[in-house]
């Protein structure tokens, strides 16, 4: 049988030129986050936990400390973030160096799906053939999101948010355009249910060696307005097992709050309208805890001494 | 990917990229040993494959344009998605800035006029994309130096950057 050299043993360039251009999306999302002091994902792998909900009201309250924030909704099939921070309907400066991203009544810089759609209840379709879409789909859809990352002008940023849809592939897919990602807050309830759920992702970021996993803990409990009685939502210990089971720390337990729902459904985040509500101290505590994490804090306190 | 010229233990080279037809891609390699040529054809599936990675086998004549890869591929995307940029010439009927109207025919970026026949083709191109298109355009011709853009002059530019559909 004749030996036939392996694709490694033949260095000699075809001239497809498909090597040269991956690498060069690669370098144009590099260059792009290079000037973005801290890209942090919010995900979980569980669905309906409120990701989105804590990404705009987290978003809003870095931005209304004087940080330069943007916000990626990764969700490309079911964009919600534009919609929660106000944004529904912006149009994008088309510019030869790239797209202008959104900016919110808050301050953070916006791109989602959402602004490239034409009718608001089109589900998310391609042009191209119906038949095979598995074969393809999850590769334009990726490519999709590396543009949403590395085509659109954020600026300098002191922290770029990506709101992750659920599913452990899609924590994947974001991991394999940002390898190097800062910090990972997963969304958990106290649910058996979302325990078991998150505890994948959680393992597949700390494999992934991001930088910083969190848990934030949302639905914790109800407050009655009307008699201050504190009821549980879920029964079970869904947050401290997966705590202490992957070792990975509790930074905020964010108490259940119709009022926190209903604002960003309105298009702004409750965090705006009302920062003494007890969600959004959770909220602001989170901020704390993100921005110590990227130092720029510390940053500041170096500056000031200095001046 | 890459294709061995078995007989001669060497790698072909590219050489030709075309699409024939019912999403069909060809691309030709040869042989620089002995000249023998293959054409590698992809089915409709295959060749999307290949379109959802955002690059184009034989290189690109175009640099990437931003959000390219979902402006191509999107299905309904929104007409009025995108702002024209001062950096871009504007078609006639279309403005800077929302609610803003601008003058009708002849559109110039420094040297590069738009004639009104040349506006008139390329209205007939989805907004959603027609930022895109019209930059692909105006690139072409300060590079070879062509300082009206008539629809003969599209043609050409099609051509020679294989603009498939644009």
């Amino acid at each position: 049988m004749r030996k036939i050299r392996t694709y490694k043993d033949v260095t000699h360039d075809t001239g497809s030129g498909l090597l040269e251009q991956v690498v060069d999306q690669q370098h144009r999302l590099a260059d792009r986050l290079a000037l973005v002091r801290s890209v942090v994902a919010v995900a979980s792998g569980k669905g309906g936990v409120g990701k989105s909900a804590i990404t705009a009201n987290l978003a809003a309250a870095l931005a209304g400390r004087g940080l330069a924030v943007g916000a990626v909704d990764a969700d490309l099939n079911g964009p919600s973030l534009a919609r929660m921070l106000g944004v529904s309907g912006a149009r994008l400066a088309d510019r030869a160096s790239g797209v202008e991203p959104a900016e919110s009544p808050s301050g953070v810089r916006v791109m989602s799906m959402e602004f490239l759609q034409q009718e608001e209840d089109a589900p998310l379709r391609w042009r191209e053939p119906e038949m095979g879409r598995f074969i393809w789909q999850s590769t334009l859809e990726t490519g999709v999101l590396r543009e949403f990352l590395g085509d659109v002008e954020w600026g300098e940023l002191d922290v770029l948010l990506v709101d992750v849809p659920p599913g452990t592939d899609k924590i994947a897919r974001l991991l394999e355009l940002v390898p190097e990602l800062d910090q990972m807050l997963m969304v958990t309830t106290p649910s058996e249910t979302s325990r078991f759920v998150v505890s994948k992702s959680v393992r597949m970021a700390r494999e992934a060696a991001v930088g910083t996993v969190a848990l934030v803990a949302n639905m914790v409990g109800h407050t009655c307005p009307e008699c201050g009685h504190v009821s549980e939502l879920f029964m079970g210990d869904g947050v401290k097992r997966l705590e202490e089971e992957s070792g990975v720390p509790v930074w905020a337990q964010i108490p259940f709050d119709p009022r926190f729902g209903a604002a960003t459904d309105s298009g702004t985040p409750l965090v705006i309208t009302d920062p003494d509500a007890p969600s959004c101290h959770a909220i602001l505590a989170l901020a704390d805890r993100v921005e110590e994490q990227i130092g720029i804090r510390g940053r500041d306190a170096v500056e000031e001494v200095g001046s | 990917m890459k294709f061995l010229c078995v007989e001669c233990d060497k790698v072909m080279d590219f050489a030709e990229r075309q699409i024939p037809g019912d999403g069909t891609l060809a691309a030709v390699f040869t042989c620089g040993s002995c000249d023998r040529e293959i054409a590698m054809l992809t089915n409709p599936m295959e060749t999307q494959l290949i379109s959802s990675l955002g690059v184009k086998i034989g290189g690109r004549e175009v640099p990437a344009q931003p959000m390219e890869l979902a402006r191509t591929s999107l299905e309904g995307g929104r007409d009025d998605a995108f702002v024209l940029s001062e950096d871009i010439p504007l078609a006639s009927g279309e403005s800077a800035t929302p609610g803003e109207g601008a003058s009708a025919g002849t559109a110039t970026v420094g040297r590069v006029v738009w004639t009104p026949e040349a506006t008139g083709r390329l209205e007939r191109v989805p907004s959603f994309v027609r930022g895109m298109v019209k930059r692909i355009y105006t690139d072409w011709a300060r590079e070879k130096g062509v300082s009206e853009i008539t629809p003969e002059s599209m043609d050409r530019a099609r051509t020679e950057l294989g603009l498939e559909g644009m």
